[in-house]
């Protein structure tokens, strides 16, 4: 697979694409474990659900 | 389980946690796969190794305007039938939408660059991109400016609905217009005009990009979820150290 001249246009392309995914990734994974964490932390405080389920339980 | 159930956004998240990891696990693998035969395409005749582009620009210029589709759905969720679940798919979608733009957009002038001679032209194709883009930071901006998520939904649905204006205006402003962008050449009339050589890579890749929304949609939807949960616990939390006597 030779890119010839082009290969700075495609290689960006390919890269840039690869990186605002792999931000979308860790931003989606990082507000998972903020959430739970807020989540723990009202846990700990107390407060409970009106199921009276744990706020951490995803169920 | 029943469309009905998973208005229970409780039912719902039991479900997202049971199905992204193989959701992400098939996403990896159909990218892998897209990515592969990306590589090993050949050159065009007339675009030279440039074409390769097209393997990732296409899709997210597709998922730019599928987002936008979606969310006007659940707009419509929100405002006509008050599904519990419709606000918070709209939310969790627009940034990934705006993501899929955005690289729609840079991709696109990546590729025109060497293919027109400018990275960018004011025709009637990127001018609606463009545009469309905008409407989602507008979006974001709307969720993200109105605390309560009740009312933000409101307002957030009849703007996503005025904006779903732009997505035929995108689709047809090649055939409307004399752009310098290149007419539809897979969903047109009479069938796909790419060589299979090109066409298989691209669907590979454009089902390898969907199934990467629906993954990032459920989780981020997941997240949304847990945080109106943490939301609604703090006013509880809020409320009872209130009752407290000083």
């Amino acid at each position: 697979m030779s890119l010839g001249s082009y290969a700075p246009f495609i290689v960006t392309s390919y890269l840039l694409v690869t990186a605002v995914v792999l931000m979308l990734i860790i931003w989606i994974a990082i507000d998972y474990h903020r959430q739970k964490r807020h989540l723990r932390e009202l846990e700990a405080g107390g407060v409970a659900r009106r199921s009276g389920r744990s706020p951490t339980d995803l169920r | 389980m029943t469309l009905i159930d998973l208005a229970n956004p409780t039912r719902f998240l039991t479900l997202a946690t049971r199905l992204l990891p193989w959701l992400a696990a098939a996403t990896a693998i159909l990218l892998a796969i897209g990515l592969y035969q990306s590589a090993m395409a050949p050159d065009d005749y007339q675009q030279g190794a440039t074409v390769k582009i097209m393997f990732i620009h296409v899709p997210n210029a597709w998922l730019s305007m599928f987002v936008w589709g979606v969310m006007s759905l659940a707009a419509l969720g929100t405002l006509v039938w008050r599904h519990p679940l419709a606000d918070v798919a709209a939310k969790a979608a627009a940034p990934i939408g705006a993501a899929f733009t955005f690289l729609a957009l840079v991709t696109g002038s990546l590729w025109g660059r060497p293919m027109w001679g400018t990275y960018w032209e004011w025709d009637a194709r990127l001018t609606s991109v463009l545009i469309l883009f905008l409407m989602y930071l507008g979006l974001i901006a709307l969720w993200r400016a109105v605390e309560d998520p009740s009312r933000a939904a409101r307002a957030a649905a009849i703007l996503t609905l005025v904006g779903a204006i732009n997505l035929p205006v995108i689709k047809f402003s090649v055939d409307w217009w004399n752009t310098l962008h290149q007419p539809a050449s897979v969903m047109r009339m009479g069938g796909p005009s790419l060589d299979r050589a090109f066409l298989i890579p691209l669907l590979e890749m454009a089902v390898a990009f969907s199934l990467l929304f629906l993954t990032l949609h459920l989780a981020a939807m997941r997240n949304e979820i847990l945080r109106r949960r943490v939301r609604a616990l703090q006013l509880i939390q809020v409320a009872q150290a209130s009752q407290r006597p000083a």
